[in-house]
């Protein structure tokens, strides 16, 4: 559209012809109070709390609905103006119940502030105000009546933002209210979008109701621990008996990857934190052969000493590490340097939810070819190959709806079974059982396998095409498909993992035969000097390691925030023989069989970046603080230490060049920085930065992973950096039968949801519904 | 859904909801006289007519309910079989339909939006009727009475409960 | 039924086949019915229209919009099917015109929409009646399906190429309904909220395209408009103001009905002459010219007021929906005012705030004040709530709640002062109103 200019205010403003006056005015720090309209969403001009004045129109106009056209001249600020806002807020006052010194809302409340800047503190009204009880519809979703204002955010953000469709609005005229979709229960995703967009305190949140007040919390901006995606959160925490508590999450500062957008477990899956089985003191094996409790010196000092034995002993090939899905980058570097520097094995994994290697094997050469979590919200078309946002990746899910919506993107989807974005679908192809692998052949032409010509050639007249594939895929087949890819212009790739950091774990190297990077233990380059000692055969996979372990081939077994005694279903008696050290958050069935438990801090409680699965990394903050429990990083510094290696070499903090940590990362903990003070005074070293700064790996990680050339300012500010996996060079292929896909859904997160009492009841709540449904 | 075999309604009704959906450039443009005319049958909207509209539009129960519920015509509890509706707007005021209300309150023993045990008469005071200028008037059902005087009644409750014991009478032979 | 009245000043037009069984195809057709169809399906559009300019008839519903000027903002070309809308919700309080069109000449409405739809090359028009007109639904389904029986609606139209099709449509009880995008919504199967404008009707309507949207008055009267010319239409009214118009004069006169009169006509003799003057023989005190939205007009102003858009305007109300209410000097105005507001109290729709909040308090405010428990400060703060939604709300049923209220007290400030400081209602008789 072409520019036009305006005057507002007696400013000359340029703005694209057919813009919203209330847009155009904000950008220019004009303020236009709105309480209906929500950017994004539909139009509604029902508050009339945007009015203002055009020159020669005799009515005010909301600007809201107004756009903006050549020459137009507007006042957004005068007596009038002020009165007909005072006037509409007065009466809003009118049957308001003005519980503001118990409403949930109070002190972040759009109704309060306006009333503040319009100032309608006189009532004006004598009569009784309408009294009607709470409702709850959820676990996740209280409803006041008295509170609302009928902005209708809420049924707009559940039906076009969310497309759910669970809130209505019922009667009329003062009678009219909002209303769930199950007559008195909400029957949803529980994603609690609506809660977050109303601008009042008439839905509310089960599990922050009345636990206090927003001025009483920090803030923390910081990263989800559950799926995939990634989605920024903004953590309100407050302090608490043992360290600090997280009350709230929600997305208000709209900024991250993710927008608006929140999903149930991200808004309400936070409180495995608090869970009264948390782990806060190490625990040893006692000569009786029971865990009990112990001081961190006595933990660390017998890990430490049996893991030097068994090196020294017997070689670091009878030594395995099994890392995480949600620690961070640093921490999984460290990890992976500490097996491979310290412990001098190659015997190290993770539980692979996804196939990262085999897809960076397929990029590798192929620069600007993998798709960021931006670059898909923003593609004109987008083909979308099995998997199901909706319950597995549900911020993908919403950036395809919303991209589809606001954009008219073009959303094409193969799957062997419906899906619910079909219904923003502009073409289906359904695939049989074994659909996928016939799918490149397909995509280059041959109707051999899949016959339907219509929608390939709709797919291939697109001039740009992000293709994102799911867990369907792995090993050679995604070579497959990305091959016939990087060989059309403009054709991007996404791949699906499950957890927080399952991309961090791949491409920080918890791998047997790949370094950080992809880069082959076999051929270390630079690695092989920063890593002294280091082996060069490829180490054993971990059902490989628990097998050994069977046999008596492994002396001892270190296990960093993984169940592999679950996950794998191994029997317990296999580790019976192995001498077991694992780091977690709970005592899992892992843990329960280990000889020395460290407990550690979770996602929440600490500072680093991770990697969403479409690259893009972003900074964790350190939110609450749990008493007794310790970050991943410093556990294992800790470890390294204890076992007498120079930590200076495993954590470069203090080279030249290094850039510590300033405090931005530290989240709501200042005191932190004085606990790592006393411990770096008392070995003498240099107190400003600390060993436990993971950023002093992060700068490490820069230097030796290409991909990770990461924008410091914008990963600082609270944004998300992208990485390129097509700089890898990689040779080597993960067995494809390694990877196990958990396929968590809306209300489960694997571990962390099983100690979720919020998600267990949000699922309760939707279960029986949608068995109803089904029998229907 | 198949209306033939799960349909709540009469067959007269639910061929007529069939040919209903089929007139419109656009489905749900039925919903709005559907709910009524389900009304006229079943008496109110229930959960079932509500559920029955929702399948045969295509479209949630919660938005036939946002709808439903907009319109005032539209009930979801059982009325009297005869619903009085007393206009007491402006026009029939000015000539008397209060006192008109009155005496319908103190005949039936019912005040607005009351039903009589025995279930044959609702009584309701309702917006302006459209029938200003022979005021005051009532509608029962939907027949229109007007240029009423409250001593009429009594004769029109009257020829309503002969209707109401005729069609009694009739159902049972 | 509804009774017929007639005065010797009434010039019959759209009433001409009143009383005359019209609702009967055939005494339809005897009495000069589809002629005018006939005559415009061989005229064409443009010709259609320029005789509706001509004839300056403005529109029936109540903002009297020029109907010719309406259809000419249509677009020629459209690549969405245009549709003609007929709106038969009445529900202003006052007005009961259009339930006389449908129950006397069913047959001129399907004219008159088939008119419309040549004027604009619309294939299907829709006549929309409030639910509670179910008897009148009947009698236009019956014509509708005679129409269709003589082959005047259908595919091929008086046996031309051109196709019309007609579908009548029932509500359920809304007057918000009647405002033309919010019936747009209604026909659609949704709760009847009217839609953000521009795009106007015209332009994007129901189902997307191009709509016209007319009262059921104004489009019976478009094949007399036909018939007799625009021009010779025109000039039985009065200036911009053609043709006559229906008025039903209600409340305190002795002749309540009715009566076709030409545009301009006087309003005093309305009230004294043709409906006979104040019942019983009693003073006036006021009348509500055009429907309960229509500022409330005193005595002296009505003296030499011309029944026109136009002067009607000029003396501060409107001429509305022609619902002439007379209001004798035994009526408290306080409660006529809180009668009026409930209305409107319980007919909005709830969309924006100015509108829901602020009936609802002018409600309270007025029942609680006509109970005797009334302020010197309420009386100004009815009227600052009042100011405060007029031209404020999303459509003008605030300001049509909003309108009289002012009327009201600003022409009444006296009696709102008599019901203060717990002063009985000096007509006492209802002080307590059942809540509707
Ligand atoms: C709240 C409200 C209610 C209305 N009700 C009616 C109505 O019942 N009948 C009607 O014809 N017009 C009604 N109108 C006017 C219509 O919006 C529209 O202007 C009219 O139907 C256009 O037809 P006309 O140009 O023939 O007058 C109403 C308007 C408003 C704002
Ligand atoms: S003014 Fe507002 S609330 Fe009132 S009827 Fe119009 S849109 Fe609805
Ligand atoms: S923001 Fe414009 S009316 Fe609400």
């Amino acid at each position: 559209m072409a520019d036009v200019t305006i005057t507002v205010d007696g400013k000359k403003l340029t703005a694209p012809a057919g813009a919203l006056l209330i847009d155009v005015c904000r950008k220019a720090g004009i303020e236009i109070p709105a309480f209906c309209y929500y950017p994004g969403l539909s139009l509604q001009a029902a508050c009339r709390m945007c009015v203002v004045r055009q020159e020669k129109v005799p009515k005010l106009q909301t600007a809201c609905t107004t756009t903006v056209a050549e020459g137009q001249v507007f006042i957004t600020d005068s007596p009038e103006i002020t009165q007909a806002r005072k006037a509409t807020i007065e009466l809003l006052l009118g049957n308001h119940p003005l519980d503001c010194p118990v409403c949930d809302a109070g002190g972040e409340c759009e109704l309060q502030d306006m009333t503040f800047k319009y100032g309608a503190g006189e009532s004006l009204y004598a009569e009784a105000k309408q009294h009607r009880e709470e409702q709850q519809w959820s676990p996740a979703v209280f409803y006041d009546r008295p509170r609302c204002i009928l902005c209708y955010r809420c049924i707009r953000m559940c039906g076009e933002g969310m497309d759910v469709w669970a809130l209505g609005v019922q009667n009329r005229g003062a009678s009219a209210v909002i209303a769930p979709n199950g007559g008195d229960r909400l029957d949803c995703e529980q994603c609690g979008m609506c809660i977050d967009v109303c601008p009042v305190g008439a839905l509310t949140s089960g599990s922050y109701r009345y636990k206090t007040r927003p001025w009483e919390m920090n803030h923390v901006s910081t990263v989800c621990t559950h799926c995939a995606d990634g989605c920024k959160v903004t953590l309100g925490v407050r302090q608490s008996n043992d360290g600090s508590a997280i009350v709230r999450a929600d997305n208000r500062d709209k900024s991250g990857i993710n927008g608006d957008f929140l999903c149930a477990k991200g808004r309400f899956g936070f409180d495995f934190v608090e869970n009264p089985e948390r782990l806060s003191k190490p625990l040893v094996r006692n000569a009786a052969g029971k865990l009990e409790p112990a001081t961190w010196e006595h933990a660390l000092r017998v890990a430490a000493a049996r893991l030097k034995e068994v090196r020294d002993s017997r070689g670091g090939s009878a030594i395995g590490v099994i890392g995480s899905n949600v620690t961070t980058n640093e921490e999984n570097y460290l990890l992976q340097k500490f097996a491979r520097a310290v412990l001098q094995t190659n015997n190290i994994d993770h539980e692979r939810t996804t196939d990262y290697s085999a897809f960076a094997h397929a990029l590798a050469g192929h620069t600007g070819r993998s798709a960021s979590l931006r670059e898909i919200a923003a593609a004109p078309a987008i083909l979308l190959i099995g998997g199901n946002p909706t319950e597995e990746h549900p911020l993908l899910a919403w950036e395809l709806r919303t991209n589809v919506r606001l954009n008219r993107a073009r959303l094409y989807i193969a799957n062997t079974a419906e899906i619910k974005l079909e219904r923003q679908a502009k073409a289906v192809l359904r695939l049989s059982a074994n659909g996928y692998t016939h799918l490149p052949a397909y995509l280059g032409g041959s109707d051999a396998a899949i016959a339907n010509t219509a929608f390939r050639e709709a797919l291939l007249a697109e001039e740009s095409l992000v293709v994102i594939f799911g867990q369907e895929y792995r090993g050679a087949p995604v070579e497959e498909l990305v091959q016939w890819g990087v060989n059309r212009p403009n054709v991007r790739f996404a791949f699906l993992g499950d957890l927080a950091n399952s991309r961090g774990a791949a491409d920080m190297g918890l791998l047997p035969s790949l370094l950080p990077g992809y880069v082959p233990v076999t051929t270390p380059g630079a690695f092989a000097a920063e890593y002294s000692g280091m082996p060069t055969a490829p180490g054993k996979t971990h059902p490989e390691m628990l097998a050994a372990a069977a046999n008596g081939q492994l002396g001892a077994l270190f296990i960093v925030g993984a169940n592999p005694v679950s996950s794998l279903r191994s029997d317990p008696a296999q580790l019976k023989g192995t001498f077991v050290i694992v780091q977690d958050i709970f005592l899992t069935e892992t843990a329960a069989l280990a000889d020395v438990v460290f407990p550690a801090a979770s996602l929440y409680e600490k500072t680093g970046t991770i990697t969403n699965t479409y690259g893009d990394v972003q900074l964790v903050k350190k939110g609450a603080d749990r008493a007794g429990t310790k970050p991943d990083f410093e556990i294992l510094v800790r470890l390294a230490g204890a076992m007498g290696v120079d930590v200076k070499a495993l954590v470069p903090f203090g080279k030249t060049g290094m850039t510590a940590d300033l405090g931005q990362s530290r989240g709501a903990q200042a005191g932190e920085a004085d606990r790592h003070a006393v411990w770096l005074a008392a070995r003498g070293l240099e107190p400003k930065l600390s060993p436990f700064d993971p950023l002093a790996a992060l700068d490490e990680i820069e230097r030796l992973v290409p991909a990770y050339k990461l924008d410091r300012p914008n990963l600082f500010g609270g944004n998300d950096a992208t990485t390129d996996p097509g700089f890898v060079p990689v040779s080597a292929l993960s067995g494809p039968d390694l990877v196990t896909p958990t396929h968590n859904g809306l209300f489960t997160s694997g571990t962390l949801g099983y100690y979720s009492d919020s998600l267990k009841d949000l699922q309760r709540h939707q279960t029986p519904a949608r068995a109803e449904t089904a029998a229907d | 859904m198949s209306s033939e075999t799960m349909t709540i309604f009469s067959p007269k009704v639910a061929a007529r909801f069939d040919a209903l959906v089929q007139k419109y450039p656009v489905k749900r443009s039925a919903l709005v006289p559907m709910l009524l005319y389900a009304q006229d049958e079943v008496g109110y909207l229930s959960d079932a007519v509500i559920a029955d509209v929702a399948a045969r539009i295509g479209i949630t129960e919660l938005e036939v309910r946002n709808v439903a519920t907009y319109y005032s015509m539209l009930r979801f509890k059982p009325a009297g079989k005869f619903n009085v509706q007393v206009c007491t707007n402006i026009s029939c005021m000015l000539r008397g339909a209060y006192d008109l209300f009155d005496r319908f309150q103190d005949e039936l023993g019912v005040g607005h939006k009351g039903v009589t045990p025995d279930g044959v008469f609702s009584l309701e005071e309702v917006e302006c009727i459209g029938a200003c200028c022979w005021a005051p008037a009532i509608q029962v059902n939907y027949d229109f009475h007007d240029d009423l005087t409250p001593d009429q009644v009594p004769a029109i409750l009257d020829t309503y409960r002969g209707k109401a014991k005729a069609e009694g009478t009739a159902a049972h032979a | 039924m509804p009774k017929l009245v007639s005065h010797p000043d009434e010039v019959k037009i759209v009433t001409r086949r009143f009383g005359q069984g019209a609702a009967n195809i055939d005494k339809y057709i005897e009495l000069g019915g589809y002629d005018s169809a006939k005559k415009c399906l061989a005229q064409g559009p443009d010709w259609i229209i320029n005789e509706m300019k001509a004839s300056n008839l403005r529109g029936r519903g109540g903002a009297g919009f020029p109907t010719g000027m309406k259809w000419s903002f249509v677009p020629k070309q459209s690549p969405k099917a245009k549709y003609v809308l007929v709106n038969g919700d009445e529900s202003e309080p006052g007005t009961c015109k259009d339930h006389l069109i449908f129950l006397h000449d069913p047959h001129a409405v399907i004219e008159g929409t088939i008119i419309a739809g040549l004027a604009i090359g619309s294939k299907l028009g829709f006549i929309y009646l409030r639910g509670e007109y179910r008897y009148l639904l009947e009698i236009m389904e019956k014509a509708v399906a005679d129409a269709y029986a003589k082959g005047f609606l259908g595919k091929n139209i008086f046996g031309s190429d051109t196709e019309f099709q007609i579908i009548t449509q029932s509500g359920a009880g809304a007057y918000e309904v009647g405002e033309e995008s919010a019936l747009m919504e209604s026909l659609e199967g949704k709760r009847g909220v009217p839609r953000i404008k521009p795009p106007f009707p015209a332009v994007v309507g129901l189902y997307g395209g191009p709509t016209v949207i007319n009262n059921a008055e104004t489009i019976a009267t478009v094949p007399h408009v036909i018939a007799m010319g625009g021009e010779a239409y025109a000039a039985v009214g009065s200036p911009r103001n053609g043709g006559t118009r229906l008025f039903g004069v209600s409340g305190h006169v002795e002749r309540p009905g009715v009566y076709e009169l030409p545009m301009g006509y006087n309003l005093k003799k309305i009230v004294y002459d043709v409906a006979g003057g104040v019942r019983g023989g009693r003073k006036l005190k006021a009348v509500v010219p055009g429907g309960s939205s229509t500022p409330v007009l005193l005595p002296e102003e009505i003296e030499s007021l011309g029944m026109d858009f136009d002067q009607v305007g000029k003396a501060g109300s409107m001429l509305g929906s022609g619902g002439v209410v007379v209001i004798d000097d035994q009526t408290c105005i306080v409660e006529f005012a809180l009668r009026t507001i409930s209305f409107y109290q319980h007919e909005s729709c709830g969309w924006c705030i100015p509108c829901r909040e602020g009936t609802d308090w002018l409600k309270k405010s007025l029942t609680r004040f006509h109970a005797g428990f009334g302020t010197a400060k309420d009386i100004d703060n009815i009227q600052y709530l009042a100011e405060n939604m007029m031209g404020r709300t999303f459509c003008p049923l605030g300001d049509a709640a909003a309108m009289p209220t002012l009327g009201f007290v600003k022409k009444f400030r006296k009696e709102f002062e008599d019901h203060l400081n717990g002063k009985l209602c000096p007509f006492a008789k209802h002080t307590e109103l059942a809540v509707v």
